[in-house]
């Protein structure tokens, strides 16, 4: 239990907690702040909340969604001037989804991604071999790919073969 | 609010960034970021590799987009439809750049929809019709390879705008590429037919080639990726000339007209319209 007088947060980051509870429209179940996909929050002198944002692919519908929701938020907050600014670089990484994140995404049968690759060289891999993902469900390893894209671009389709529940698998990029 | 049709109480009477629906109200996707262009970058070029960049990715988009209900598996039409996505969204972000840059202040609309053929930029083998399943996978191999070496020394542009675009598209290029490159293997390694096929589709696309090296010389990455993909499908590359002329300079097939006619027609027909 807290005692005492509770202290009072910054402006800054106030608005940064309330931007940070804003649910991902196509994975409700993640905050923005659990896809990493919000990237500073910042107030200005004149109470001005800037956020930024960046998008998970360059043709991801939900981006302009996400705008909304977080000015939304912010403005029912007491906010009253708010700014969503698009940042691009650096571009998102799938290693920005956060510990608790990839929690969620497995309690609700979504495969999190494994470490991104890094830049340098993209070398064309035509190995038959895939690491295998294990099952959110059963954590069973013998897995397989039946689509490298799903319903959102973010995602890819697999199944297990030990439990047979076909499963949604956030890729790494 | 207006009660006679029911599309149009729909789009009226909201506040702030309430919307109808989910995916309409589309705005700037460079929304909020830095438009200054850099001391000593040339606007009117760096406008014009957007432009070309931009239409490659639209021109492809729509023709992934035919593939949807038509293609041989629920997945391969979900797999068609995404890159077509992530290419659309790339053209977004390139025509808007370029709107910003080059002095008209032209939003992603204005390029995409009131363009006719003749101020196109896109490569010929991008406007080429559908075809095949095979054809669809070897002309998505060569274009995403040849777009992912571009885009990789894009990443080292001086327009942090243009170098960002770039970053973020190798990333999504590379799985466009690997998607093709296992399709291809697999049917030219397949059957009788499926091998026939990608003969053809590879004999279609060959005299295209040598339109895509314009701005960056990127042919030693190309050839690497069409060799290994080849050899591991049991086809060959098959010896061509070049096509004369080029999609960079205008110059089209006939086939980019119809193209446009059906991308445009809405926009056209209603150039008042929001969605």
């Amino acid at each position: 239990m807290v005692t005492g007088t509770p202290t009072p947060l910054d402006a800054a980051r106030r608005a940064r907690r309330v931007a940070e509870q804003v649910p991902d429209p196509e994975l409700p179940m993640l905050t923005l702040a659990d896809l990493g996909v919000l990237r500073d929050v910042e107030v200005g002198e004149d109470g001005t909340v800037v956020a930024g944002l960046t998008p998970t692919y360059s043709g991801c519908p939900a981006m302009a969604e996400m705008r909304a929701d977080v000015a939304a938020r912010l403005r029912e907050a007491g906010y009253a001037r708010v700014e969503i600014r698009t940042v691009l670089d650096p571009p998102w990484t799938s290693d920005w989804i956060t510990e608790a994140g990839r929690r969620k995404l497995a309690e609700h049968g979504i495969a999190p991604p494994g470490a991104a690759p890094r830049g340098g060289p993209v070398p064309l891999v035509l190995s038959p071999t895939r690491p295998a993902v294990p099952c959110p469900r059963c954590g069973s390893a013998d897995t397989e790919e039946t689509s490298r894209f799903a319903a959102t671009s973010c995602k890819a389709l697999w199944r297990c073969r030990a439990c047979r529940e076909p499963f949604e698998y956030v890729k790494e990029i | 609010m207006s009660d006679d049709h029911v599309y149009l109480t729909l789009a009226e009477g909201h506040e702030d960034d309430t919307r109808w629906a989910y995916g309409t109200g589309f705005e700037d996707p460079l929304h909020g970021v830095d438009t200054t262009v850099p001391e000593g970058v040339d606007a009117g070029a760096l406008a014009a590799d957007c432009v070309a960049l931009a239409d490659d990715a639209l021109v492809s988009a729509q023709r992934l987009a035919e593939w949807v209900t038509r293609a041989p598996e629920l997945e391969e039409e979900v797999a068609l439809a995404n890159i077509g996505l992530d290419l659309l969204g790339q053209a977004r972000l390139l025509y808007s750049r370029a709107g910003q840059v080059d002095g008209t202040g032209r939003d992603e609309d204005a390029y995409a929809y009131f363009r006719d053929a003749d101020d196109f930029r896109n490569v010929r083998l991008a406007e080429l019709p559908g075809g095949d399943f095979a054809f669809a996978v070897v002309r998505l191999l060569v274009l995403s390879s040849w777009r992912l070496a571009h885009f990789r020394r894009l990443e080292a542009h001086p327009d942090p705008v243009l170098a960002a675009v770039a970053a973020k598209g190798v990333k999504e290029l590379t799985y466009h590429r690997q998607y093709a490159a296992e399709w291809c293997v697999r049917l030219g390694d397949g059957t009788d037919e499926s091998h026939r096929r990608m003969r053809a589709a590879l004999d279609e696309v060959a005299p295209y080639l040598g339109e895509l090296h314009t701005a960056y010389d990127v042919r030693d990455e190309v050839a690497d990726d069409l060799r290994q993909v080849t050899e591991a499908a049991g086809l060959t590359l098959p010896v061509y000339r070049p096509l004369p002329g080029s999609g960079r300079a205008g110059e089209h097939t006939e086939h980019l007209a119809p193209l446009l006619t059906e991308l445009q027609g809405i926009a056209r027909a209603h150039p008042e319209a929001t969605w």
